[in-house]
């Protein structure tokens, strides 16, 4: 039976495969620790990629169950404006720690950090804190990080916002220990 | 006063011998009849007698074909001179979901030519799932002159040029109505084709079109139309132009806003409030695209009447939708996406006492990593708050038996209840058991139900339940259900009211398809695509009841025995003559 389908070209099937590592370890590509160590402005951090237990389970993970044609049943016109508000949105997942779900936000909705870190905070019921452009954020367990546009994790405050938006690829909220990364 | 002479009227009615038993004339019984609107009513009329029959006709203004291929205009035209209005139905129902070709067929443009010789005063015109060029759509413009109202809804195969051709030449347009079509957006200037001189529009939808539109064209045509009550913009709309089009048409009945999030200033902000507080009389509300929380509240005077809110489209949260809700004490039906949640739900089922239907659409049907929208205990919020409800289309990751049950406890009145589990074949995600137990206490609980759609993991059971219960049911949709042939065959023996059944992926045969045999042709149709049924099967059926048009999709390369998808329907007009060569009529 033959079912896989063609419309999905325009996603990125790495983004939708389903896998059962948790979100914000790093990927099935097995790349190592990267220091950032352009001369910029971005703080340096260690990425943390060696999460363990299910890591290795990931790399072998059996891809997301075949994509089926027209299911679930949306219809075309509904599909294709999904699709659309993807591309025309600022659409970026937002994972945290420990959750075993990603969150989608549009950025184009916020006004600036206050109002992206409030709706963080409510979405996943936690304290961020305060940003301080030397430390970080003090006063919780909770560091909002992104992935810029070159691939580097920068703290989501250390850039104007403008420019925040525009280079935000997705945002990870790390916990605990790991957010202490310089 | 009984008048026992029959008046002979002119020479357009038949010839028609009155028996003495029969009192009124003509001109009476044709008078009477106009009343009787509702279909099923002027079907049965129709059978009474040869008089009747032919009184029916004569005053028959309105036509529903729900499938095109069912009759042909040449019957359709004979058998009803008058028709002022049509309503056709063409693809089916699976083609939503690209289980259909392209190039499939249902196309206007053979009706449109016959109603042009016909029914020149042909007023309205209602497509559902029809394939409609531009040509036809100029064709339309220029052979009805007293044309009044279009609407297009899934419909295929036009652009804004045939829109343009519409606005241009129909004078007397009072609804033009495009919905979630696949147009062809080719970013004219279609709007501005509305002469100045034009004032008659009372609907104008176009929210489905992504292009930027001519803002200016826009304005003056709400300023003029001073009937305007139904005016649904697309997204190109910012919040300052959806501004002045309200102050120019405070009357609207039924608004869809365009984008709802542009950076307004204060005075901005204040006079867009104030527009929103000067419609009155809105009852229906749709678009916000992208909504801004913070604009949101200048809807809030304009909701307490609102009977309609259609969110499908605006993927707020909870919060947003809670704070929105508590001004909208008298709303009916409810259009949400999944962003909303199980918290927005609770605010729904506390807020919205009088809900009668609740639709919650997918934000991201096909991202399993993503947050997980609407569960269970959503459901059951609502049907705790709204006892009214009797319309549920809900999309969701997880569901259970146990709380199925529940909802159908609360609201007994279902009529419809589609529930689509999204992960195909997924079981109870609490006792990992099939949910057979909850449709059996859907179709138990709930004796009005008219249409039901089932997922997942479902085994013949579910279906033995549908057949015992269901006795009103006349749609069911099926996907990757059923473990035999006695599923179907327990629906097919058991609901005497079915008229559409569509099943994807299923495992029913032959035996399941033979079991129809006496029931086909008081259905509308049947679908079933990647099924167990065979080609022989299929040319069984054709042979056994050749009023029934037996058709198979096959893809290029396929096993040739099987037959990959099977639609099967019934008809007075004989195989299809149009069509396309992956369409196998047997």
């Amino acid at each position: 039976m033959e079912n896989s389908v063609a419309y999905d070209k325009d996603l990125n099937m790495k983004d939708t495969e389903l896998r059962l590592g948790l979100p914000g370890t790093e990927k099935n590509e097995k790349e190592e620790t990267t220091l950032s160590v352009k001369v910029s402005n971005k703080r340096p951090m260690i990425e943390s990629s060696k999460d363990n237990g299910s890591k290795t389970s990931d790399e072998e993970a059996p891809p997301s169950k075949a994509k089926i044609v027209g299911w679930p049943p949306i219809r075309s016109y509904r599909k294709n404006s999904l699709q659309e508000a993807e591309a025309s949105g600022i659409y970026v997942k937002v994972s945290l720690d420990g959750a075993p779900y990603l969150r989608k936000i549009d950025l184009r909705i916020y006004g600036g950090y206050a109002q992206l870190l409030k709706a963080l905070e409510n979405m996943f019921k936690l304290t961020i804190g305060d940003y301080s452009e030397k430390e970080g954020y003090k006063g919780s367990d909770y560091e909002p990080t992104y992935e810029d546009k070159d691939g580097d994790w920068m703290l989501v405050g250390d850039v104007p916002w403008d420019m925040f938006v525009t280079s935000c690829k997705r945002l990870r909220i790390m916990k605990g220990s790991e957010a202490r990364g310089v | 006063m009984m008048c026992k002479s029959k008046k002979k009227k002119d020479s357009k009615h038949e010839t028609n011998f009155m028996n003495s038993s029969s009192a009124f004339p003509d001109e009476v019984l044709e008078r009477v009849l106009s009343m009787v609107k509702s279909r099923k009513d002027r079907s049965s009329v129709s059978l009474v007698c040869k008089e009747w029959y032919n009184a029916e006709r004569w005053s028959r203004k309105n036509v529903f074909i729900g499938n095109c291929y069912s009759v042909t205009p040449e019957i359709l035209t004979r058998r009803f001179p008058n028709i002022r209005s049509v309503t056709l139905k063409g693809k089916p129902r699976f083609s939503d979901f690209n289980l259909v070709p392209a190039n499939w067929g249902a196309d206007i443009h053979p009706w449109l030519v016959v109603f042009a010789e016909k029914y020149p005063f042909l007023e309205e015109l209602k497509l559902k799932r029809m394939f409609v060029t531009d040509e036809s759509l100029e064709f339309l413009a220029f052979s009805f002159p007293n044309f009044k109202a279009l609407s297009l809804l899934s419909c295929d195969g036009f652009s804004t040029d045939g829109l343009a051709a519409v606005a241009t030449y129909c004078k007397n347009l009072t609804e033009l109505d495009i919905q979630e079509n696949g147009i062809d957006d080719k970013n004219g200037n279609w709007l501005s084709c509305f002469p100045e001189s034009f004032t008659s529009l009372e609907v104008l939808n176009f929210a489905n079109l992504n292009n930027d539109v001519n803002f200016d064209a826009l304005e003056k045509l709400v300023g003029r139309c001073k009937s305007l009550k139904t005016l649904k913009v697309n997204k190109s709309i910012t919040l300052e132009q959806l501004q002045r089009l309200l102050v120019r048409a405070p009357q609207l009945c039924e608004l869809g806003t365009g984008s709802f999030s542009q950076e307004l200033t204060c005075q901005q902000h204040s006079e867009l409030k104030r527009a929103f507080n000067n419609c009155k009389s809105l009852h229906t509300l749709s678009g916000l695209w992208v909504a801004s929380t913070q604009y949101l509240e200048v809807l809030y005077p304009a909701c307490t009447n609102l009977t309609f809110l259609n969110f499908s489209y605006a993927p707020l949260d909870s919060e947003d939708l809670s704070k929105l809700l508590v001004h909208c004490p008298n709303l009916r039906r409810l259009w949400v996406v999944d962003t909303v949640e199980d918290k927005g739900l609770e605010a729904v089922g506390t807020y919205c006492p009088l809900l009668e239907e609740l639709r919650v659409f997918p934000a991201d049907p096909f991202d399993e990593g993503v947050a997980h929208g609407v569960t269970e205990s959503g459901f059951i919020a609502v049907s705790e708050g709204c006892r009214k409800l009797h319309y549920v289309l809900y999309f969701c990751r997880q569901m259970t038996n146990a709380a199925v049950a529940t909802v159908v406890q609360n609201c007994p009145d279902f009529t419809h209840f589609r529930l689509c589990i999204m992960t195909p074949g997924q079981p109870d995600y609490l006792t990992d058991e099939p949910m057979d137990e909850a449709f059996g206490a859907v179709v138990k609980n709930c004796t009005k139900l008219q249409r039901l759609a089932v997922s997942g993991s479902l085994t013949d059971l579910t279906f033995e339940y549908i057949g015992r219960h269901a006795k009103n049911l006349e749609t069911l949709s099926v996907a990757f259900a059923g473990s035999s042939d006695w599923g179907m065959q327990c629906v097919l023996y058991g609901c005497p009211k079915l008229r559409k059944l569509e099943i994807r992926d299923s495992p029913f045969g032959n035996a399941a398809l033979f079991s129809g045999l006496g029931k086909y042709e008081s259905m509308r149709s049947l679908w079933m695509s990647d099924c167990k049924v065979t080609m022989n099967g299929c040319r069984f059926v054709a042979q056994e009841r050749p009023r029934l048009n037996v058709e198979v999709i096959n893809e290029e390369g396929g096993d040739d025995s099987r037959a990959e998808r099977v639609y099967i329907y019934r008809s007075v007009a004989g195989p299809r003559r149009d069509a396309p060569p992956f369409v196998l009529t047997l």
